[in-house]
């Protein structure tokens, strides 16, 4: 049967206890069976329920671990403590957010088109949760490796727009349309330099399986990459609306964004998936340039992609608590006339190297990242020249008055009231 | 240090320009007719010899038999400082004055806040509304003769309460 | 070859229950995409009559109700309004405690500063980072104040001819203290935010007003020098003993959300070396006159009396008129964050809704003060 889903050592072990009687899992070794020959789908649902439990409970418990990190980390930041009274060093506090989100009214407002204004939320997690399913965790560790996998990444994540237009446009909310329309126009603006920017990856890894590209990195491709790996991080943290680029729910100026009616579940879903696409975006983050699981023995490769995730993590979080909102004028430029150029002057660089050594070795590798550093600094050098507006320089205090004549002509004291000033 | 002008003074300036304007003059202070306010504070603003670019303040005094409205000019060009007063309202009805809002922008929000809270009209005032309360609030709060919803000069029956408040604010007061 | 696509304008109304609006304040926007084309300030959310308050109170009663106006800057508040009960009354103020008040009304303007430009930083959307790094700073001056008068936020510090309890002794090196670490801190927040690529891209030239118009709209304070009018009481009027003490006012010509931003960050360097000065020239003494020259139940000679002070948000004028009894007739308050609202529609005209409530923080204003 499908034997992509068979690589998966998990899968293999449950399914073919399950039904050992069929070709491939005879040709690996089982003979053991628990179901009677015929009955591979039910043994195939069964297993396929048991591993998608098993992801998404993962991802979920991820979602609250990040919440807590993050606060904390912010309260770090900010010369707080952060969450600390429920469980050691607060680890419960979002466990306590989670079950008080789930418990509060749930409200749906008059003006609101009901059907779309239940399906935004549900639209927005799925993507999410799908794109776990391609992610290789580990050695072995994953749901499936689909040789399209970059492919269905792009393609599932660009649908959480349509979620957002959803949900604005079902609340019947002036303020939520806002953000529907912002969302429009900056998502699928960056879907492309998102996209472009990885096809200097898929080149060099000659696949679009990420377990191949993961496969591929015998030097990390953050070396050979570091512009790809520029515009696929601030594009993705526009896509996952963090903050530099959190127009979508702009706090300051549209209170909420598209989240402004929606409260109990249906918020809390929404607030998942949001803190789900940044751990993905990470993820993908670290298996397309980071080297994936790749590591040092005798640290087992999940360990290592864990711990490179949260390092990414944490310099979004850095980026994001230090950094305010650019406008969305400056968003878009940034898109297009910025992140654009530079995923195009990538594929152009690389594109020229792999024409010059198609199967590079090491130290190939390591002059191409050469070539590609200077690349990037020049390029990102001139890119910011030209986004960049007029002078920084600040002027000096100034104690005459340059713009309008103050006190050049003073009241004669013949005129003036002797008791003194008014005022 | 910022000189105040002397009121006479004041008053003999203006008079060489409008004659016959200023009623009064003590101290710093200068009464002018309600009627001339438009041309008295024009002349004050373009005259050299006076530019008063910022309107300080604009406010009014409820002196029960009648209101008087102050203003209180500042020129930065020459560092002074004046004091123009005016009365109107006579008898307590039918206060009203020229509005300066074309003179200075300055009195726009302010007129309106002398209007809501003392009840004196500024014709012409591009925006004639009230500012701090809600429209349809019984009368002028700064106004000596308002006291309380209980004892206010306005009848029961005359007063213009929007009716979504008006079960709110009988039932606030406990009466 | 252009095509104009026709699009519908949208009203809103922002507050009084939004985030940013610093309080309760509403405003009816009518957007043309993300543009703003109309703007209608609706105010009075927060009016609580302080003026008519007033007039029941006795003079030294009054002092509680301007602390409520703008509580970011009771101080000054406070300051603004002894002064005009001194020009009223004609009370010679004790040298002692005019210099404390001194002190600690440019303390409290160094705290406002804080607050308008953490808030300012806030609105542009900064994750909080930076207003908690500007709360912090703005603690050790409220720890200050409980030191001086045992409050905080409302402090009612002052009284007619001075204060109403000297500093303890423990007041001068807390605050040297404080003076010492604020210096590194305002350099801190430059390096943060005044060089930082995204805030400068943000404010530069959004809403620029000209000082021709902002003398029209009788507009002062730090919006003012941030056009280049060199135009502060404490210099041009001295107050209290504001002439023997030297400041630099600095001033940017731009006149635009930046210039406001980078006077109130320039003004806060001032206010440490005005009061590093002020305590070198502080006296032993007493701290206010004795009660039978300035007893508690103040009685006024009949007149009228218009004093105002250089507030962290402009010119705080109190108008005060007195029938000779121990309340005042008339209390009138000269609210710089209401009169600097006046161009609010006209800086907002034309800019996009991200721009909006940073134009609108680069006012400063305070709801307790507008609505009063």
């Amino acid at each position: 049967m499908n034997s992509p889903f068979l690589e998966n050592s998990l899968f293999r072990n449950i399914y073919c206890y399950l039904a050992s009687g069929s070709d491939d899992c005879a040709a690996r070794g089982y003979d053991i069976a628990i179901l009677p020959a015929g009955l591979e789908w039910l043994a195939f649902t069964i297993t396929a329920f048991i591993i998608i439990n098993i992801v998404i409970n993962a991802g979920l418990g991820a979602v609250i671990v990040y919440i807590w990190g993050e606060r904390r980390i912010l309260g770090r930041i900010q010369n707080r403590t952060g969450p600390n009274r429920w469980g050691p060093f607060g680890t419960l506090t979002s466990v306590a957010d989670a079950i008080k989100t789930l418990f509060k009214e749930d409200i749906v407002p008059d003006e609101a088109d009901r059907w779309l204004f239940n399906i935004a939320p549900i639209l927005m997690v799925f993507p999410v949760l799908m794109v776990l399913s391609v992610i290789p965790f580990g050695v072995g560790t994953f749901v499936v490796d689909i040789n399209v996998g970059i492919l269905f990444v792009i393609a599932i994540t660009s649908m959480s727009g349509i979620s957002v237009v959803l949900a604005s446009w079902a609340s019947g909310n002036r303020i939520a349309i806002f953000a529907g329309m912002r969302s429009v126009a900056m998502l699928i603006s960056y879907e492309i330099p998102m996209a472009l920017s990885l096809i200097g990856v898929l080149m060099l890894a000659g696949s679009m399986s990420l377990g191949a590209i993961v496969d591929a990195q015998d030097i990390p491709f953050i070396l050979v990459q570091p512009l790809g790996l520029f515009v696929f991080l601030l594009a993705a943290q526009a896509e996952t609306s963090r903050t530099p680029f959190d127009l979508i729910e702009a706090e300051s100026e549209l209170a909420a964004g598209y989240l402004n009616d929606y409260s109990s579940m249906k918020f809390g879903i929404f607030f998942l998936a949001e803190f789900l696409a940044t751990i993905v975006a990470s993820m993908l983050i670290v298996t397309l340039f980071l080297g994936g699981w790749r590591g040092w023995e005798p640290i087992p490769s999940q360990i290592w992609f864990a711990a490179k995730t949260v390092l990414v993590l944490l310099f979004i979080m850095w980026m994001r608590f230090s950094w305010p909102r650019l406008r969305v004028d400056q968003i878009l430029a940034l898109a297009w006339k910025g992140l654009f150029e530079l995923t195009l002057i990538n594929i152009f660089v690389t594109a020229i190297l792999i024409a010059i050594w198609p199967d590079p070795s090491i130290t190939e590798l390591l002059i191409m990242s050469a070539i590609n550093w200077v690349v990037f600094f020049i390029s990102i050098w001139a890119v910011s020249k030209l986004l960049r507006p007029g002078d920084y320089t600040a002027p000096e205090p100034q104690t005459d008055s340059p713009a309008y004549p103050v006190a050049t002509d003073e009241l004669p004291d013949e005129v003036a009231y002797t008791g003194g000033a008014t005022r | 240090m910022s000189k105040a002008w002397d009121g006479a003074k004041l008053a003999e300036a203006i008079h060489k320009s409008i004659p016959d304007v200023v009623v009064d003059a003590s101290g710093t202070d200068i009464w002018i007719e309600p009627e001339s306010v438009q041309q008295v504070m024009r002349l004050l603003r373009d005259d050299p010899e006076f530019r008063f670019e910022l309107l300080s303040s604009v406010t009014a005094v409820d002196y029960i038999s009648y209101f008087e409205v102050v203003y209180h000019l500042t020129s930065l060009n020459r560092n002074a400082t004046a004091v123009v007063k005016s009365k109107c309202g006579m008898g307590r009805d039918d206060a009203r004055i020229p509005s300066v809002v074309d003179i200075w922008r300055g009195a726009d929000l302010q007129e309106r806040e002398v209007w809501d809270l003392m009840g004196i009209v500024f014709d012409g005032h591009p925006n004639h509304k009230r500012i701090m309360l809600w429209e349809g609030f019984p009368g002028h709060p700064l106004r000596k003769d308002f006291a309380t919803y209980e004892q206010s000069i306005v009848p029961e029956s005359e007063r213009r309460v929007p009716s979504a408040l008006a079960g709110e604010i009988e039932g606030g007061q406990g009466s | 070859m252009t095509t104009q696509v026709r699009t519908e304008p949208i009203t809103v109304n922002l507050g009084p229950q939004h985030p940013s609006t610093h309080g309760v304040f509403r405003m009816r926007v009518t957007f043309d995409g993300e543009e703003i084309i109309d703007v209608e300030p609706i105010f009075g959310y927060l009016h609580r009559g302080s003026e008519k308050l007033a007039e029941e109170r006795t003079y030294v009663q009054v002092v509680t109700l301007t602390d409520r106006m703008d509580y970011v800057g009771s101080m000054l508040n406070n300051q603004a309004y002894m002064l005009t009960v001194e020009k009223l009354a004609g009370v010679e103020p004790a040298p002692r405690g005019v210099w404390l008040r001194m002190i600690a009304s440019e303390l409290q303007r160094i705290a406002s500063h804080l607050v308008a430009v953490g808030f300012l930083i806030q609105d542009l959307g900064a994750w909080g980072t930076p207003l908690i790094y500007t709360m912090r700073e703005r603690e050790k001056i409220l720890d200050l104040f409980e030191m001086l008068c045992g409050a905080r936020i409302t402090n009612s510090y002052l009284r007619p001819g001075g204060v109403f309890m000297d500093a303890p002794d423990e007041f001068w090196p807390a605050m040297n203290e404080v003076l010492d670490e604020l210096p590194p801190r305002i350099d801190d927040l430059d390096d943060l935010l005044t060089d930082n690529d995204i805030i400068f891209s943000r404010t530069k030239g959004v809403s620029v007003l000209t000082p021709e118009q902002m003398l029209d709209a009788s507009i002062t304070g730090p919006m003012l020098r941030a056009a280049g009018v060199d135009w502060d009481l404490r210099h041009r009027d001295p107050y209290d003993f504001y002439d023997q003490v030297t400041f630099d006012r600095p001033m940017h010509t731009a006149g635009d959300n930046f210039a406001r931003y980078w006077v109130r960050v320039q003004e806060m360097r001032e206010s440490i070396k005005i009061i590093r000065q002020c305590e070198k020239l502080i006296e032993p003494g007493p701290v206010r006159p004795l009660h039978d020259d300035v007893p508690w139940l103040l009685r006024p000679p009949v007149g009228d009396a218009y004093a105002a002070i250089e507030h962290s948000k402009g010119e705080l004028g109190f108008y005060l008129v007195s029938d000779g009894s121990i309340s005042p007739y008339r209390c009138h308050v000269r609210a710089p964050s209401l009169i600097n609202l006046t161009l609010l529609r006209e800086m907002l005209i034309g800019e996009l809704l991200a721009d909006m409530f940073v134009s609108f923080g680069s006012v400063d204003i305070n709801m307790g003060e507008v609505d009063r």
